[in-house]
């Protein structure tokens, strides 16, 4: 397990420059997730930039054991992200592959390895960042409702994610936050899993579903958008009216677009 | 009288192959559902989590940190080790017999039976005879091998193999193992009572005396194998082994060449985190140690003794990027804690070991043909790396194994194609970049204002049973080039 925890923390990186990577799945399904990201940064005093060359860190090919694959696409996300101090990532999965993969990706590769290496002691995943190495406090944010929050586990037991959301949550006015059973068992999304094997995902995201409805909250938080979306998509096919929202969206008080997986309302974007 | 499912594996027949439709099976199987919400999640996983909070805060992974070292240590000079070994139990008065495959093992044994003109072979529990196949191998050659531990014997009645390295009937209700004890204890009186796992234990324990007494040989695992006295050892919880391993005048153990561990000292480190990791006790109600067959004052135990090492490809592993998989001390907390054995169970997978480490194993036994897809029988969530007791990296050793079928073509070709396309793309921003700002729009047209789709083509392994969240209608590089114009 790789623990990113800066022994110097609450450096003062006021007015640096961070690059944000928004990960494949935000860029194509949720735009808000990245603008909550880069509200957040802002506010937190550092200048934001979102380079161009940036796709997709390569998981889908390194889970599937195309590491050829895998490779191509992790230089085009090193060369996207050469020379900026940090890498901010919404998400633990895609942060945990570059952190705790790339190294092992470029192994044998003289050339690529350097690089991958200091894109992995660059990169951050957002809530992480926001609280270990910024030491921001949320201020002036509401969320009206009670909220769950799935610790997704690439997040979890990479990088041990599992306080920073918790405390930046705790900053939310009017939010209530309640722990549900087994926060930290999987979802059951797995990426290219939860296709292949959709059946057992399924009975993996049941458990999950079971667990959130359990403790009656109206929301469920999360800070990987692939696991929400499962999460979504089985309490939506069960009838099931619980809110899903990436972290950030809440935390930059920008929960004025529907829900993950909900129908479109009048307050469009 | 078999009642085994049709579809079941035995340890020349696995059915890997068919992990998908087996988990289909196991799915629909209400008692097995039933059995593994109670043993995995109510059971095993919190007993565990009470008995490492028994211990002082951190003990549990300092204990964990040792004995990946002293694992490490034994497998690094696994050769030391297990001359030292041999030479222990040779001078204790035992034999060590070598079995470079798992045919070598049973005709060992069962050479060792036929000079005993054994007929009656009462066995401990033990995967390695399960992996090589022993029962039904000894049975075809005149002997009658006889379980003698519970789950297992339940097992032998029923005609079907193990579900869980520790517990391996735990997928069987009460009811069920009260049907099969009714229709072979045919003498016993019909009218009695036998629905509590009490009385069952005890007419187990009824039945099985006279076979304890009357065995010619015993067999038995062994959990560890200590090279500084020539000692194997056993745990177990309801005392069957000892019975095996000392009424017979002849007693086999069976084990494998990376059980070793250097010293007394480490086996004694190990046994702490084993039953911990396993049952969540602080310890077996039993832990026997043998060293020999009985010593001249010694009032009981075995005449022979006879220990089988079984290589069955430990050997090749040791020097591969599998290597560290045979840290394993069997304690099963990787697949109590896997969300996938939690759902589907053991026979799912098709083979002598499930769950996360059988997943690492099997390819390496039965070979990457048959058991291609159990590695991609995870989510690779890391439960069961956390959990290890000597902390194998799981996750990484089942990516590796993803990486091997992937070369030899194991992947679809949807797959291949579909990955190789999207690589071309992902690693060229701008044509990505037109891309997804086209398929989001057609895709957001398709969705309309509901907010998610039902059905999407290719993917209804998704959307068979979840809706597919809609996307908002942009991407986030389009939007924040306009924004920030």
């Amino acid at each position: 397990m790789t623990n990113q925890t800066s022994p110097h923390k609450k450096t003062n990186l006021k007015n640096k420059t961070v690059a944000l990577f928004a990960t494949c799945l935000v860029d194509v399904m949720r735009p808000n997730i990245g603008f909550a990201a880069a509200k957040l940064l802002t506010d937190a005093g550092v200048h934001v930039v979102v380079p161009e060359g940036q796709t997709c860190c390569g998981q889908p090919a390194l889970n599937s054991g195309a590491l050829d694959d895998a490779r191509k696409v992790a230089r085009t996300l090193i060369d996207a992200f050469a020379g900026y101090d940090y890498v901010i990532v919404p998400s633990g999965s895609c942060a945990g592959t570059v952190v705790a993969h790339y190294s092992e990706l470029f192994k044998d590769d003289k050339k690529w390895k350097p690089a991958a290496d200091d894109l992995a002691a660059r990169t951050f995943e957002l809530t992480t960042f926001l609280v270990d190495i910024m030491g921001a406090d949320i201020a002036d944010v509401s969320y009206d409702g009670v909220a769950t929050y799935h610790d997704s586990c690439s997040g979890l037991r990479e990088l041990g994610i599992k306080d920073q959301p918790r405390k930046l949550l705790g900053g939310v006015r009017g939010l209530e936050l309640t722990e549900m059973q087994e926060a930290d068992v999987c979802c059951g999304f797995g990426g290219l899993f939860s296709i292949k094997l959709g059946e057992i995902s399924t009975a993996i995201v049941d458990k999950k579903t079971d667990n959130i409805i359990a403790t009656s909250a109206d929301t469920l938080l999360g800070g990987d958008l692939g696991c929400l979306m499962n999460m979504s998509g089985r309490l939506s096919r069960r009838g099931k009216n619980v809110k899903v929202y990436h972290i950030a969206e809440v935390l930059a008080g920008m929960t004025n677009i529907p829900p993950i997986g909900g129908p479109d309302g009048e307050d469009k974007k | 009288m078999s009642h085994k499912k049709a579809n079941l594996f035995t340890y020349d027949h696995p059915t890997c192959h068919n992990f998908s439709a087996n988990a289909h099976e196991a799915l629909l199987d209400k008692n097995l559902q039933t059995q593994l919400s109670r043993i995995t999640r109510e059971g095993f996983q919190q007993k565990r989590f009470d008995a490492i909070h028994r211990l002082d805060e951190g003990e549990f992974d300092l204990l964990r940190d040792r004995a990946q070292e002293i694992k490490t240590d034994a497998l690094a000079n696994l050769d030391v080790y297990l001359e030292r070994f041999e030479q222990n139990v040779t001078a204790a008065g035992g034999k060590v017999h070598w079995a470079a495959s798992a045919n070598d093992a049973r005709e060992i044994i069962l050479k060792i039976c036929q000079d005993a003109n054994a007929k009656t072979v009462t066995k401990g529990k033990s995967m390695v005879s399960e992996e090589i196949g022993l029962n039904q191998y000894l049975e075809q050659n005149g002997m009658r091998p006889v379980e003698t531990d519970l789950g297992e014997y339940i097992l032998q009645l029923r005609d079907e193999p193990p579900s869980h390295i520790i517990a391996p009937a735990f997928h069987l209700a009460k009811s069920e193992v009260e049907d099969v004890f009714r229709r072979h204890h045919g003498d016993l009186d019909p009218a009695r009572d036998i629905s509590q796992p009490a009385q069952l234990l005890n007419e187990a324990r009824q039945v099985l005396r006279g076979d304890f007494i009357s065995a010619d040989v015993g067999i038995t695992g062994a959990n560890m194998l200590v090279a500084e006295t020539g000692t194997a050892l056993i745990v177990t919880n309801e005392g069957n082994g000892d019975l095996t391993q000392s009424l017979p005048p002849v007693h086999i153990a069976l084990s494998s060449i990376e059980k070793i561990v250097p010293t007394l000292e480490d086996a004694s480190t190990l046994l702490r985190v084993l039953a911990r990791s396993a049952t969540g006790q602080d310890v077996t109600v039993y832990t026997t140690f043998f060293t020999g067959p009985a010593r001249p004052a010694d009032l009981d135990g075995p005449k022979e003794f006879h220990l089988v090492l079984l290589d069955n490809g430990r050997s090749k592993t040791l020097g591969s990027e599998f290597s560290e998989a045979l840290r394993c001390i069997r304690c099963g907390a990787c697949m109590n804690h896997c969300p996938v054995f939690g759902s589907v169970g053991g026979h799912a997978y098709g083979w002598v070991y499930p769950g996360p480490i059988g997943s690492v194993l099997t390819p390496l036994m039965v070979g990457i043909d048959e058991a291609h897809t159990l590695p991609d029988a995870s989510t690779l969530c890391g439960r069961c790396q956390a959990v290890c007791p000597v902390r194998i990296p799981l996750p990484e050793l089942l990516r590796r194994h993803r990486v091997k079928s992937f070369t030899a073509g194991k992947a679809g070709w949807l797959t291949r194609v579909g990955l190789r396309l999207w690589s071309f793309v992902a690693s060229r921003p701008k044509l990505y970049h037109a891309i997804a700002s086209f398929k989001v729009r057609a895709w957001k047209i398709i969705s309309g204002k509901r907010g998610y789709i039902s059905y999407v083509p290719f993917i209804g392994g998704w959307t068979n049973t979840r809706d597919m969240p809609s996307p908002q209608g942009k991407t986030f590089m389009d939007l924040w080039k306009q924004k920030n114009k």
